[in-house]
């Protein structure tokens, strides 16, 4: 690099096998689209599990859908949506060259995806805590099972039960509507860890001023990744806490 | 890590060259190469990678094979025997077939197909590699641990039992990690495709094999993170019992199986795909023809992406699935064969009336022809019902696989490898020996899987480690096809070496093609183009005339790199 002077101004983060800056632009987004679109697969094969679960076992999720708290998962709906609405912002910001705006609209996304890692924490602690986890290791299958739980662990798993099932017979196998629960949002939860600590990456370059008009690539395919995040929760709302 | 840096890096990497410079002189030791961001450079690392899996495969292959001289098995033990069928299976899919064309001579081909100085995404193709390394060192590490012995199906409940450990969470781990790989090089490429055509290069001007890179990213894309979950689903099913998979959870084995096969049966594409895409480029310059029917080759690429996505469940006719869901699996494979059956005859068209020239890359594209044909017919029978039911897991499924995917795409590799040869190294290889090597490799095949359509029909079921005494001959047979086979293979090892330690330098454009990988020169430039060539069309070769064996063809306009 010795012989060379760095591309200063805006091509300064021009990459040498691109000719310009909108060329370059132009493949990170048919890029990110594409791993948008193995984003979508990705759960797709979960959204199918849950397709095939509910279709053959309905009693199932009619049963599980009262130990979801629909309030809780109501109030991350609009966190997420308001953290999509402060991300497309913050693009709108980068292409202004609005430097303010740009770091005030990062770190409210930022925040609004740790609220809602939040509650899910509460929601998580909660059933965790009743013994209502995953697949065999769920508490209502193993009340019947001589010797499988402490009868602390009984009295914990009854008392937290919701009142709804209190007269409704208890489906087999219950703990794979649980699995499915904390494979699904377990998964979108780490995708929001992922987008949180792309918005720590965006804020520190923000902070540097590497954005601007013509150059706001990275603040656009963030915020396409956290949309693609919020639309995934959109489907998993309803599928998990309203339509039991 | 700063951006700025990186940039800078990047730039550092790519510094202007003096025009004796190569890509392989431009800089030197280790570093350079395990940090390069050259796709020629990450597509050779890739090669040497997919070589020692090939070997490796092609190892298990021989013992298997040399085990099976005997009924009662001449050389390991049963549970030995399970472990190397599986290992082989895996082996050569997830790391040499799969990735195989495309992440070696597609990562190298590619941007020079399309005039450019390097792919989309340099930093992206370099994590790819590193994951796919990964992935093969995770497979190595299942021979070290307990082993796997499930098939490389890895089918519940047998492969998520409890007594099975170790193994299996490194198989299904090694998977994930290839699998997320191979998405990422199919979205390089597409990106690449789209965003970096120079503008005199319309859709319908670019060379066949990059619309075959092409479809075949659109599979590897879509298809691939199915298997991601799938193998996580089978990974956390193993440890924390969730009940997807597994009956003694109320889980649904046969779910597992749907979603293995809406991933493995396009895998097939990702493995054939490219293979087509480079037999329409050899059989076009060894013709001296140009490609015929040129659209219906690149949209049958397309097509056979797309309708191969909706064949899956003609690996399950027996697993209980619903007679209509058979019979429409079934007629949608009968249909998938239509786009494939195009291309077969516009590569014939192609030769027809041609100056044939039978250089190595187009014997073997000869050899390709009888393979995939064998291959594709015989698939007739296991997609129609009536037969599969009698033909599901006997030797008749192994022949059939055996021919369409590895030995078709085994040679169509070996076509692209010998084709891209003079350009990757700058070296020419004995041609005499070289051909003896591909006829050894086509004659060994056959002799090795031809028998066992015989003892399928028979009834000898696949993966059993000893068989009745009346399969002796066939098996017999078989084995011996492996050994010459082999020998083929290892002749082609060392004539290639031979190659590089004393080939004649190759020129620019030794066989007279017309795609723009040929016009810069052996081997390429750092950036690849001192400047960029004129854009005339993959498959015109008027404007190209033969100098001499050593000067190869130029260009008759005037221009020459």
């Amino acid at each position: 690099m010795s012989s060379h002077a760095k591309p200063s101004g805006d091509r300064r983060f021009l990459q040498v096998h691109f000719e310009t800056m909108g060329a370059q632009l132009a493949a990170s987004k048919s890029g990110m689209w594409l791993f948008l679109a193995s984003e979508l697969l990705f759960f797709g094969g979960l959204f199918t599990a849950y397709a095939v679960y509910r279709a053959n076992h309905p009693d199932m999720y009619h049963y599980g859908q009262y130990f979801l708290d629909w309030r809780m998962g109501a109030i991350n709906t609009a966190v997420l949506i308001s953290s999509s609405l402060s991300a497309a912002w913050s693009v709108r910001a980068a292409q202004l060259g609005d430097t303010k705006t740009l770091k005030a609209t990062l770190w409210l996304t930022l925040l609004l995806a740790g609220a809602f890692l939040v509650v899910k924490y509460f929601e998580y602690a909660h059933k965790i805590e009743a013994g209502y986890i995953w697949g065999g290791e769920h508490c209502v299958d193993n009340l019947k099972v001589a010797g499988k739980l402490t009868e602390h662990q009984i009295e914990h798993c009854l008392s937290a039960l919701p009142p709804e099932v209190a007269h409704l017979p208890i489906p087999e196998h219950m703990g794979r509507f649980f699995s499915i629960y904390f494979v699904m949002t377990g998964l979108h939860g780490l995708h929001v860890l992922i987008g949180m600590a792309l918005y720590v990456w965006l804020l520190r370059r923000a902070g540097r001023g590497d954005f601007g008009p013509k150059y706001f690539g990275p603040v656009d395919m963030v915020a396409l990744y956290w949309h693609i995040v919020d639309m995934i929760w959109i489907f998993l709302f309803p599928l998990l806490y309203l339509i039991g | 890590m700063v951006a700025a840096t990186r940039t800078a890096e990047l730039h550092q990497g790519h510094e202007e060259t003096s025009t004796h410079d190569n890509y392989l002189t431009h800089a030197h030791g280790w570093r350079s190469w395990i940090f390069s961001l050259d796709h020629k450079r990450i597509g050779i690392m890739y090669l040497c990678a997919i070589l020692i899996s090939l070997l490796l495969g092609g190892v298990f292959a021989l013992v298997i094979r040399l085990h099976l001289w005997t009924p009662e098995g001449a050389l390991v033990s049963n549970h030995t025997y399970n472990n190397l069928f599986t290992l082989h299976g895996a082996v050569m899919i997830f790391l040499f077939i799969i990735p195989g064309i495309p992440a070696a001579l597609g990562n190298f081909v590619l941007p020079m197909q399309l005039g450019a100085k390097d792919l989309a995404f340099p930093r992206l193709n370099l994590l790819s590699f590193y994951l796919y390394c990964i992935g093969a060192v995770l497979f190595l590490g299942v021979l070290l641990a307990s082993g796997i012995d499930t098939g490389w199906t890895l089918y519940p409940p047998y492969s998520l039992e409890g007594s099975r450990g170790l193994g299996v969470l490194l198989a299904l781990t090694g998977t994930f990690i290839v699998g997320f790989s191979s998405i990422l090089t199919g979205l390089n490429f597409m990106a690449t495709v789209h965003s970096m055509r120079p503008k005199a290069m319309g859709w319908f001007d670019m060379p066949l094999f990059l619309w075959a890179l092409f479809a075949t990213g659109i599979i590897q894309v879509v298809a691939t993170p199915v298997l991601g979950i799938t193998v996580a689903l089978g990974f956390l099913e193993r440890l924390f019992h969730l009940g997807i998979f597994m009956p003694e959870y109320g889980g649904d084995p046969v779910l597992f199986q749907h979603f293995f096969w809406f991933y493995s049966h396009p895998a097939v594409y990702v493995m054939i795909l490219p293979a087509m895409g480079i037999v329409s480029e050899v059989v076009s310059v060894f013709s001296r023809k140009p490609i015929f029917g040129y659209r219906f080759i690149a949209m049958s690429s397309i097509a056979i992406a797309v309708v191969g996505f909706l064949v899956w469940g003609h690996h399950m006719f027996t697993s209980g699935q619903s007679k209509w869901t058979n019979i429409i699996f079934s007629f949608l494979t009968f249909f998938v064969a239509v786009p494939s059956a195009i291309k077969v005859f516009n590569w014939l068209a192609t030769m027809y009336k041609g100056d044939i020239r039978l250089k190595t890359p187009m014997v073997y594209v000869l050899g390709f022809f009888g393979l995939f044909g064998v291959g594709g017919l015989t698939g007739i029978f296991l997609g129609s019902l009536a037969t599969d039911v009698a033909l599901h897991d006997t030797y008749f499924v192994v022949a059939h696989f055996h021919f369409v995917m590895v030995g078709s795409v085994l040679t169509a590799f070996l076509a692209g490898l010998h084709y891209w040869w003079p350009k990757i190294t700058g070296k020419m290889y004995d041609e005499r020996w070289a051909r003896v090597a591909a006829i050894l490799v086509m004659v060994g095949f056959f002799i090795t899987f031809l028998p066992q359509f015989l003892s399928g029909l028979q009834g000898m079921p696949r993966r059993y480690a000893t068989y009745l005494p009346e399969f002796k001959p066939l098996h017999q047979l078989s084995t011996i096809g492996a050994i010459v086979l082999a020998s083929g293979m290892f002749l082609d090892a060392w004539v290639l070496w031979v190659s590089l330690r004393r080939g004649k330098a190759a020129p620019a454009n030794p066989w007279g093609a017309a795609s723009l990988e040929w016009a810069t020169p052996s081997p390429p430039t750092h950036h690849n183009f001192d400047e960029t060539p004129p854009i005339t069309g993959p498959y015109n070769y008027d404007v190209l005339e033969e100098v001499s064996e050593e000067a190869g063809w130029v260009r008759n306009d005037g221009w020459n790199p």
